[in-house]
């Protein structure tokens, strides 16, 4: 007779070790950005193009401004562990370790820019 | 005993030789369009910074993304950009369990190609 239960004895097996974290992340941020895409496509694209003094008293206004700053921050987290898998694909050893870091420190690097932009430009 | 084998697995058959089909295409484009929207990501934040920073760094950047390189390469982002969008949603319908039996996920697969050009045609009239 077996005290285990299934469950129990499934986790931590499979090529991955863990359960489906990334999964349900990718998952959450992609209808997160099903939602977003949209309307920033539609409030980024018809002030690109605009002259300086236009495009800055545009994304001083809230909700541009909000849209921008949660597509980046959702869409770029969502790069982060999409570019992961890839990388997981196609590289090996050292390299699939600097590849996974130096993904991790671009989209980390573009969130911050972009919002400190988003700020200053608000302010 | 269970790492005898390890380093000598046989490898799956990859791109050259499985015949090109629908659902295959389409998840490879999935990827492809998804990483390749970092290049446009890198863009839009220079052009946020820029604007942060002045009219001077600001027509720099502007200039270069409203030249003909710049059009060209954020139309491309667009039809990359809708195109992940829609594959995004069917990799929900997908993993939801529906639409994977065969003619289903084909006809997917040209709602995702066709739409994307669509949506962008769409964009590039409006914006």
């Amino acid at each position: 007779m077996r005290y285990l239960t299934d469950r129990k004895r499934a986790t931590g097996l499979g090529s991955a070790r863990t359960g489906t974290e990334h999964h349900w992340g990718m998952q959450v941020s992609s209808v997160a950005l099903a939602i977003l895409v949209p309307l920033f496509v539609f409030t980024f694209g018809p002030i690109l193009g605009a002259p300086y003094e236009e495009v800055t008293a545009y994304y001083a206004r809230p909700f541009p401004a909000i849209v921008a700053g949660l597509t980046l921050i959702v869409g770029l987290v969502h790069f982060k562990n999409g570019a992961r898998i890839m990388i997981e694909d196609y590289a090996e050893g050292g390299m699939r370790h600097a590849l996974i870091i130096g993904t991790i420190c671009l989209s980390y690097a573009l969130i911050a820019t972009g919002l400190f932009a988003l700020v200053r430009l608000a302010l | 005993m269970a790492d005898v084998n390890r380093g000598n697995r046989p490898l799956s058959p990859h791109l050259q030789i499985y015949r090109w089909q629908i659902p295959m295409l389409t998840s490879i484009l999935t990827r492809i369009t998804g990483n390749a929207l970092i290049v446009s990501a890198v863009l839009v934040v220079w052009w946020f910074l820029a604007a942060a920073t002045g009219p001077d760094a600001f027509a720099t950047a502007d200039w270069v993304l409203t030249s003909w390189v710049g059009d060209v390469v954020l139309s491309l982002s667009v039809l990359g950009l809708w195109y992940h969008f829609l594959a995004g949603i069917r990799h929900l319908i997908y993993d939801s369990g529906r639409g994977l039996d065969l003619p289903t996920a084909e006809k997917l697969g040209w709602a995702c190609l066709i739409g994307s050009v669509v949506l962008t045609a769409i964009t590039l009239i409006i914006v």
